[in-house]
């Protein structure tokens, strides 16, 4: 067999790279060497930003008085509170919404086949807001109550944009698309709604929290969503190789063995909890779901935007972002959510301009 | 007559649609069995339901000697593989990426490449002819040759029983004769049990050593094609009026469907005798 010249496809891309394979008595696998390569720059891409985001702010911090805050090594306790109780915590909530909201975008647009199947589109993000602005406005219960309406309004969005638009056991792509969109429209109306039969307060109370943000995030904030990321990872990556299989088309699939529709749902059920514990963790972060799988697909040169090489980008974007947002020659600090907002269309305007298929 | 895969009082249908009531179907094991019938008449509908893709409302499918419903899904799809009428290749997907899909249900997490899986690709490759193209993108291919790289996917999964949905639609007549060729190198080899839904009844009666003839959801005649294949059977299944002569280059029949506007010259010319039948290949 001779050596054939790599051709590009209709997009103009170059075919997908080789694999590597690693077998050893029984096991066997295949490994992308650049995927690899990928996720190895963009740890470091975090780490090298992570460092920067903690020495940054009011109080100036060399890179070692950070670690020597985060190793406890220090007797300025000042330093040590600064790293450890504000920054840190801010850091690791910008790391674990990115992660979870670039894995859910991911698997969100490969089951529904198309960018722009990602869950801040389809109205999952709108719905958690529901939620978080409902009970601001009409309960007022605090911080806590507010995260778990946000996670209970993302998931019961998804619950009725799947029944809508699944049709005889079926969840078609492009309905899927249309239907979110829809259901999404109609919350941001409920959402205005809502604010303008606020009281003052509640109503900025709410403004800021659907602004998105990563201020005075504490470990409270934390915790749920890198626990919610941790716990559902394992169960997204098991999935993925039925997830290729299933962008082949639901028959294609099926006649492999693949229980299309299960599959589906435990996948839909994992990336919306992702989604909705990201929101109620830093409020609606825009577009990061959107542009992280599509930046990593054109970055690995894959046919499905890999799941983990998604998590690693969006943990990227946000961290860069917290990183901008802090820095821009503005007075008042933008929210983050707004920053991925403006960054994120952009790049929503210029897919849309290149593809040809929407 | 052995059999492998049969539908025994089989019901089918579609939301509130029912295609098929009490269906009985047997394919012969080794058999290259060609589906036909006219449109709507429940052809695709019965290949769904040998392969599992729609449970049946009544009745079973047996596949080797147990109901298809007690294998797991991964069980049934080492068994039995079905080239589905639609299925859409992943944008810049390369062609043994793609057909190496086909090795899903012999892997599981920890073995996921093993060089049993290597060595099928490259052999449903080869078998198709487009081990040379295994690393172009598949849709830079051409109608027939992606046609071929689904067929090794399905190839690939290395099962005794092959179902394909209208293998040769939207295919010109080379590709549909490309393809096709190679459906009876496969039957000849002996190790498959074939299964097509056809549309060309000429390219079925050539090609298949065994037909199904459907109408209105039922089973009307069944047979090789020499043997149940007379104007008269057409006539009644298409609703249309023929004649069935022997195919010139193979002596099977070959169906010439009648022109309603225009009536037959009664004055047919006697294939036997017409030593003057210029063929493609004296003219070339």
């Amino acid at each position: 067999m001779t050596a054939a010249t790599a051709l590009p496809d209709s997009a103009g891309r170059a075919p997908a790279p080789r694999s590597r394979v690693f077998r050893r008595g029984p096991l066997s696998w295949r490994w992308h060497p650049r995927t690899t390569a990928v996720c190895v720059a963009l740890t470091v891409l975090v780490l090298v930003l992570g460092v920067l985001v903690m020495a940054t702010g009011t109080i100036q911090l060399t890179p070692s008085e950070v670690l020597a805050g985060l190793t406890g090594r220090t007797d300025d306790a000042v330093a040590r509170k600064v790293v450890t109780d504000i920054r840190l915590p801010r850091l690791l909530t910008a790391v674990f919404v990115g992660a979870c909201l670039g894995t859910a975008g991911a698997v969100f647009q490969s089951i529904s086949r198309n960018a722009l199947g990602s869950p801040d589109i389809i109205g999952f993000t709108t719905g958690s807001a529901t939620g978080a602005v409902a009970q601001i406005v009409l309960i007022n219960a605090g911080a806590t109550a507010t995260a778990v309406s946000a996670v209970a309004g993302g998931l019961i969005t998804a619950l009725v944009v799947y029944a809508l638009s699944s049709k005889g056991g079926v969840t078609g792509g492009f309905r899927l698309v249309l239907v979110g969109i829809g259901v999404g429209s109609m919350l941001a109306a409920v959402n205005t709604l809502l604010l303008s039969r606020a009281g003052i307060e509640q109503a900025m109370s709410a403004e800021i929290w659907l602004a998105g943000s990563l201020n005075a995030r504490a470990w409270e904030h934390v915790w749920p969503v890198a626990v919610g990321f941790v716990a559902l990872l394992p169960v997204i990556l098991a999935l993925g190789r039925h997830l290729d299989l299933m962008e082949m088309g639901d028959d294609a699939a099926r006649q492999l063995g693949v229980r299309v529709e299960r599959t589906r749902l435990v996948l839909m059920v994992a990336a919306v909890s992702m989604t909705a514990l990201a929101t109620a963790s830093a409020g609606p972060v825009a577009f990061v779901a959107l542009a992280a799988p599509q930046l990593v697909v054109r970055v690995t040169r894959s046919v499905r935007a890999p799941l983990a090489s998604s998590a690693f980008m969006g943990a990227a974007l946000v961290v860069a972002a917290d990183l901008l947002t802090q820095h821009l020659p503005v007075n008042a600090a933008i929210p983050i959510g707004r920053m991925t907002g403006l960054l994120g269309g952009a790049y929503l305007l210029w897919l849309l301009t290149r593809s040809r298929q929407v | 007559m052995t059999s492998t895969l049969a539908a025994q009082g089989l019901t089918v249908g579609y939301d509130g649609r029912v295609v098929s009531t009490d269906l009985d179907v047997e394919i012969p094991t080794g058999s290259f069995t060609a589906i036909i019938g006219p449109n709507a008449c429940g052809k695709s509908t019965l290949l769904r339901a040998l392969s599992r893709l729609l449970a049946p409302r009544a009745g079973q499918v047996v596949l080797d000697g147990k109901a298809i419903t007690e294998y797991s899904s991964r069980e049934v799809a080492r068994r039995l593989g079905l080239l589905p009428q639609s299925s859409t290749a992943p944008d810049g997907i390369t062609v043994a990426d793609l057909v190496s899909r086909g090795r899903f249900p012999h892997q599981s997490m920890l073995r996921q490449w093993s060089a049993d899986d290597e060595r099928a690709v490259l052999a449903a490759m080869t078998a198709t002819g487009v081990a040379d193209l295994a690393e172009h993108a598949v849709d830079q291919l051409s109608g027939g040759q992606r046609q071929r790289v689904w067929l090794a996917l399905v190839l690939a999964q290395e099962t005794p029983v092959l179902l394909l949905d209208e293998p040769t639609t939207f295919l010109d007549i080379a590709h549909q004769i490309e393809v096709l060729s190679l459906c009876r190198r496969l039957h000849d080899t002996g190790d498959y049990t074939l299964v097509a839904v056809l549309h060309d009844l000429n390219m079925a009666f050539r090609y298949a050593d065994h037909v199904i003839a459907m109408k209105d959801g039922r089973v009307v005649a069944t047979g090789a094609p020499d043997d149940i294949v007379t104007a008269e059977l057409i006539g009644a299944v298409y609703d249309i009026e023929c004649v069935c002569v022997p195919d010139p280059v193979t002596g099977r029949p070959m169906v010439v469907p009648l022109d309603a506007d225009r009536p037959a010259r009664p004055t047919r010319p006697a294939l036997n005798d017409a030593p003057a039948l210029t063929t493609t290949r004296e003219t070339r």
